[in-house]
């Protein structure tokens, strides 16, 4: 990413950039700014003044971290599932396999503060009593790989990785792993499998990964941005991390800002400011044109209407009493151009090409939706279309294994909800409401 | 037979992983096999699968399950293009009508010359860059205008 195109947050004084605090460095990725900001400080202090994985798991809980891939599940809690002591070999996971449509922030994480995410790993593996670890990186982002190569390798050099870390009685041994073009990795068992080098097919749960995971052994997997927060936690502590968010949503988060804005970019901002803030922040809607609608967390994440989304806080209740949800943090917006139709046919269509074909409602149903959008915007449309979209996508979730079920159900319901008369129009007239077509 | 080359390669890739589970590097290996030539043969992606111990079959649902891999030849320069959400936001349908024209070509298909072919790509997660396209897997290019594309095009064929 261009710099000085975004990152516009993080001159605010207002604002706390922790994910992103090298960002507007020199040589940010470089191992001598991350010791010049104070990097590896604490994973150090934790080694010498032993501090108890009890009493760290305690401080996360209280900064109220929660998962930033998508599922927003409490950091704290789910680091206490491993048990510390139990023996063979146990793995650490770091999903930056970032394949949601319209999320970009862990590769900028990569890219410019890779050692917070390497700290925070070796903090992880520290607290559950892991040795080993992996960095699964999206395969198309190849640069952001060989960097996060080259920041290991720094790491190793200087002692921070390897075996007796900074001198002290703790191994950790830390890889990078990149996939190679498939959405559905990002779900953990998936990228489980992936690492075990087999097709991305999500395992059924339980077993959790906690007690099943690579190679059948305890493992963690937790999204770049949940452990690139944990150097700063356990600096400043839990409770200064929370204060900087709202209840119930701590600390600061990154969002991924794309579509019809000025400025698109990553804003890494406190939780719980007001959606119009953002999106002031990203230069406001692009041609000076008119709000329509955004996607708050990648297309998992239901749509929300210009008029909803306006008096939204970005944070976890705010989203979800808006009927939407965090997610990813990947905000996706759509000025008065966009043809709701068809940009969900394009959404569809990822859908049904990312699905694994494991389960047949997901595999069957993903392409039936996708096919009945598509004669919808050829203009082949029949009455009882919306109707059918809803009824298939309403059979495909809670119907799979894994989640990617029921996000393609997402966008379809949520779309129509919204934007109903602009399905009918274009069933009726076989063309779209709006000027534009994105198709 | 792999060559020597590609085998050091592969062998730094083992080293990530525990010595009985060699299949863990599939996906690695076959993305160096693919970058030194272009796209796998079946007997390529079996010389693979033989030198990590495991079933060719398992080797072969690798290949074809993630979608970087190319089983047919492709050009050169392999050109992917993202046209998901927060691109065709951006036009990328436009850079998309522009690269047909220009190479004469539709998706999925090699130029006469077989330096340039094309490929439609789902999320690159690099959205704020939007529009933006890969060259060869490993080459990104961002907030792409048809002048842009052009001017990458030249450079690439000279």
């Amino acid at each position: 990413m261009e710099k000085g195109r975004q990152n516009k947050a993080f001159e605010k004084k207002e604002t706390f950039p922790i994910c992103l605090r090298t960002s507007h460095l020199d040589d940010s990725a470089s191992l001598k700014t991350y010791l010049d900001i104070g990097g590896y400080q604490q994973i150090q202090r934790i080694l010498r003044e032993k501090i108890s994985p009890e009493k760290l798991i305690e401080e996360i809980k209280i900064s109220g971290l929660r998962g930033r891939g998508g599922a927003g599940f409490p950091t704290g809690i789910k680091w206490s599932f491993i048990q510390n002591d139990s023996p063979g070999t146990k793995y650490i996971v770091c999903n930056s396999d970032e394949g949601e449509p319209g999320t970009f922030k862990d590769r900028e994480i990569i890219k410019n503060n890779p050692h917070q995410i390497i700290e925070g790993m070796t903090i992880a593996a520290y607290i559950m009593g892991a040795q080993v670890g992996y960095n699964y990186i999206h395969g198309e982002i190849w640069e952001e790989y060989e960097s996060f190569e080259n920041a290991l390798a720094e790491a190793k050099k200087a002692n921070f990785l390897g075996k007796s870390i900074c001198g002290f009685n703790f191994d950790f041994e830390l890889f990078a792993f990149h996939g190679y073009g498939a959405y559905i990795c990002g779900e953990e068992t998936a990228l489980i499998e992936s690492i075990e080098g087999k097709k991305g097919q999500p395992r059924f749960k339980p077993p959790f990964p906690a007690t099943y995971g690579i190679y059948g052994r305890p493992t963690n997997v937790n999204n770049t941005e949940t452990y690139a927060s944990i150097p700063w936690i356990i600096q400043n502590g839990g409770e200064s991390f929370a204060n900087i968010g709202v209840e119930n949503s701590g600390g600061t988060k990154i969002f991924s800002v794309s579509g019809h804005v000025e400025n698109p970019g990553n804003y890494e901002i406190p939780l719980g400011m007001p959606f119009n803030e953002l999106l002031e922040l990203a230069g406001g809607v692009w041609k000076g044109r008119t709000l329509k609608a955004v996607i708050p967390g990648g297309p998992s994440t239901p749509v929300l209407p210009a008029s909803e989304i306006m008096k939204t806080t970005l944070d976890y209740d705010g989203l979800k009493n808006a009927g939407s949800s965090v997610g990813a943090g990947s905000l996706i917006v759509m000025d008065d151009t966009t043809c709701m139709v068809s940009t969900l046919k394009r959404l569809s269509y990822f859908f049904y090409e990312e699905s694994c074909g494991q389960c047949t409602p997901c595999r069957e149903g993903t392409g039936w939706v996708y096919r009945v959008i598509k004669r919808i915007v050829e203009g082949k449309g029949k009455p009882e279309d919306m109707e059918l979209l809803q009824d298939v996508s309403q059979k495909i979730s809670g119907r799979t294994i894994c989640a990617l079920g029921d996000a393609a159900a997402v966008p379809v319901l949520s779309f129509i909800k919204y934007f109903k008369s602009e399905f009918e129009y274009f069933i009726k007239n076989g063309k779209s409401m709006v000027a534009k077509t994105h198709d | 037979m792999l060559t020597k080359k590609t085998i050091q390669k592969i062998d730094k890739e083992l080293k990530k992983f525990p010595d009985d589970q060699k299949q863990s590097a599939i996906i690695a290996a076959l993305q160096i096999i693919q970058t030194e030539n272009g796209f796998l043969t079946n007997d390529l992606i079996a010389m693979a699968a033989d030198y990590l111990d495991m079933p060719k079959i398992a080797a072969m649902e690798v290949a074809t399950f993630y979608n970087m891999f190319e089983l047919k030849p492709a050009g050169k320069y392999k050109i992917s293009i993202c046209t998901n959400i927060s691109c065709a936001l951006r036009d990328a349908d436009d850079i998309v009508c522009h690269l047909k024209k220009k190479l004469k070509i539709d998706f999925n298909e090699v130029t006469k010359d077989k330096k340039f072919s094309l490929k439609e790509s789902e999320c690159m997660g690099a959205c704020g860059g939007a529009p933006l396209m890969t060259v060869n897997n490993q080459k990104m290019y961002e907030y792409l205008t048809p002048q842009k594309v052009d001017q990458i095009l030249e450079e690439l064929d000279s």
